[in-house]
């Protein structure tokens, strides 16, 4: 009989929030495999409930303190869809921009601070800034130009205070916009170099043949609006979420674990989005995938580094765009009045699409919330990725096979605080 | 980047939201009710990089944030962290792995650090959403405060008798 052998991880590094990783190996077999988030629920679609409508923005964005934008874009989408609202034109435009300039914050920060020092062999960012100081800097400036638009669009850098069902409470003013032009365009470049400097890592073997769902918008790259769509033939408004996706509870998880009705993991995120949604990018994005011998669909899950810091290119030349030919609006948000409904929406986090739902009494209090986050829906698929990337690496020694799973890990940038409304790795061997 | 005219910076790291994380912003309230010369007073949420970039320019900096270390709570911690490296998980309950105490070491590697920097971490006991600071937490805001003014009057008597 084969020996058993397990990994343990107790506190996964370098992700956001507390989770653990359990596999245990009979010989080469995965006998199990446990990503663990023990992080404590946080209840938030349960006291939610009596609330305003006008207060699900505020209330969601405390979720998480990287994609507090994401919360409230799903939030304020599922709410307007509640109440018969359309928000267009420059309202349109800025809730694009401040969705840039997260997305700029959290790829920015994962790329160089989690997920590079795993690919050159550093213990954490701090490691790599001593030898790569030129690449921190450059990566710190990023996330700070990326702050920078958050603030100025949001309010403040973390858990903005200026989106309203609606659109804002106060829309930027022209000639501040204006002034962050110089930095987005060095940004942009640096974007592209930081893309380059990442392709030339060196990624695992490894390709699986995944269900991608992102949202799919006919005309541009997936921030707020689209259809839910995947690659196996997926194509559904967001009010169809519900009959085509389910969460299941597991004992090992404080977070529920998302799959397809009928059908079992699928992949959010940065590589489903570029998968879904190539012809979409700007060619800057297009031309540099082509420069970096990027395939699309992209199925190698170590690979999603390069995706992402793509997409940062795409955010910062599509911030630019919106920054050249922004108008202040004559207001800063439609009027909105209460109504009994039921409102959905997903909108893509920088970690992969997330699905809010919510339904609403005549006053406009909320009756029941349902909030679906990126890393729930992608933990089952990162249980996957580990339960076949581990048996061709068994022979591995411990330390070395730790590293790989935890880098597989964070291919996925969990967001753990967000998925308990979710990481500790235990490898259990039988040699 | 700091004003010329204040080359010294208070900083508040914490989540006012968060019970006792707010302990660094409230000593940094109070220094700023009445600031001693050339010093500024900013509160940031306890994320490196906004850190490292809210101290930029500055000559001295003395940095507050709670702590979660199993001492005491209100329990007063000062490092000189010019002088010595900081443990990573000094400072607050910022879960994204990149707090104060990475901030201070990220700075170190990247040659960035401000000439002077110390850090008061003070003890904390309840970190609830919502939560006022806790009493003993809330009985050290007054001490710690009257110790980053002695930091910075040090500081300016050093300068002062200077050639």
């Amino acid at each position: 009989m084969a020996k058993t052998r397990t990994i343990k991880v107790d506190y996964l590094a370098r992700v956001e929030g507390e989770g653990a990783l359990y596999l245990k190996l009979a010989g080469n077999r995965v006998e199990d495999v446990k990503l663990k988030i023990f992080e404590p629920p946080r209840f938030f679609e349960a006291f939610m409930r009596g609330r305003g409508f006008a207060e699900a923005p505020d209330i969601t964005a405390r979720i998480c303190g990287i994609c507090p934008v994401a919360y409230q874009m799903s939030s304020v989408h599922a709410m307007e869809d509640a109440l018969g609202v359309k928000v267009g034109g420059m309202l349109r435009e800025l809730r694009r921009l401040l969705y840039c300039g997260e997305w700029i914050e959290s790829h920015g920060l994962h790329v160089y601070m989690l997920h590079a020092p795993d690919f050159l062999g550093y213990q954490d960012a701090i490691r790599l800034a001593k030898d790569h100081p030129d690449e921190v800097k450059r990566g710190l400036r990023l996330k700070k130009i990326g702050n920078e638009l958050v603030t100025l669009v949001g309010g403040r850098e973390i858990h903005p205070v200026n989106v309203r069902v609606g659109g804002f409470y106060k829309a930027p003013r022209k000639a501040d916009l204006l002034k962050l032009k110089d930095d987005l365009e060095w940004a942009r470049d640096a974007a592209v170099e930081t893309a380059r400097w990442v392709n030339a890592f060196k990624f695992p073997e490894f390709e699986q043949d995944y269900e991608f769902v992102s949202l799919c918008h006919p005309g541009e790259y997936p921030f707020n609006e689209g259809r839910l769509v995947s690659n196996r033939g997926l194509d559904i408004g967001a009010e169809e979420y519900g009959a085509h996706f389910q969460e299941q509870h597991v004992a090992h998880s404080n977070a529920l674990h998302s799959v397809r009705t009928g059908g079992g993991a699928y992949f959010v995120g940065p590589q489903a989005r570029f998968a879904l949604n190539f012809e979409k990018l700007p060619a800057i994005c297009r031309d540099l995938a082509k420069e970096l011998g990027l395939e699309t669909p992209c199925r190698n899950p170590f690979k999603s580094i390069v995706v992402r810091s793509i997409e940062i290119v795409f955010a910062f030349e599509e911030a630019l765009r919106i920054v050249k030919a922004y108008e202040e609006p004559d207001r800063p948000h439609v009027e909105v009045a209460p109504r009994a409904g039921i409102g959905h929406a997903a909108t893509e986090a920088p970690r992969g699409m997330l699905y809010h739902r919510y339904e609403l009494d005549e006053k406009g209090l909320i009756v029941s919330a349902k909030i679906v986050p990126p890393t729930s829906q992608n933990q089952k698929q990162i249980e996957d990725d580990l339960a076949k990337f581990v048996p061709p690496r068994a022979h591995k020694k411990q330390d070395e096979l730790t590293w790989e799973c935890e880098q597989a890990i964070r291919n996925y940038d969990p967001c753990i605080s967000c998925a308990t409304h979710f990481l500790k790795l235990n490898v259990e061997r039988t040699p | 980047m700091i004003h010329s005219e204040s080359r010294l910076l208070v900083l508040g790291i914490g989540n006012a939201q968060r019970g006792d994380d707010a302990v660094g912003i409230e000593v940094a309230r109070r220094i700023a009710a009445s600031p001693p010369p050339h010093t500024a007073v900013r509160i940031v949420f306890a994320e490196a990089s906004a850190i490292m970039e809210s101290w930029r320019g500055a000559q001295g900096v003395v940095a507050i944030d709670a702590l979660q270390s199993g001492a005491p709570p209100g329990t007063i911690r000062r490092i000189d962290a010019v002088a010595e490296s900081v443990p990573a998980d000094f400072g607050g309950t910022s879960t994204h792995a990149f707090g104060l105490g990475q901030a201070v070491e990220l700075a170190r590697a990247l040659g960035e650090l401000p000439p002077r920097l110390v850090l008061f971490g003070i003890e904390g006991a309840d970190f609830g959403h919502g939560a006022p600071l806790s009493p003993p937490v809330a009985g050290a805001v007054r001490e710690a405060a009257a110790r980053v003014r002695r930091e910075l009057a040090e500081w300016a008597a050093a300068r002062a008798a200077k050639p």
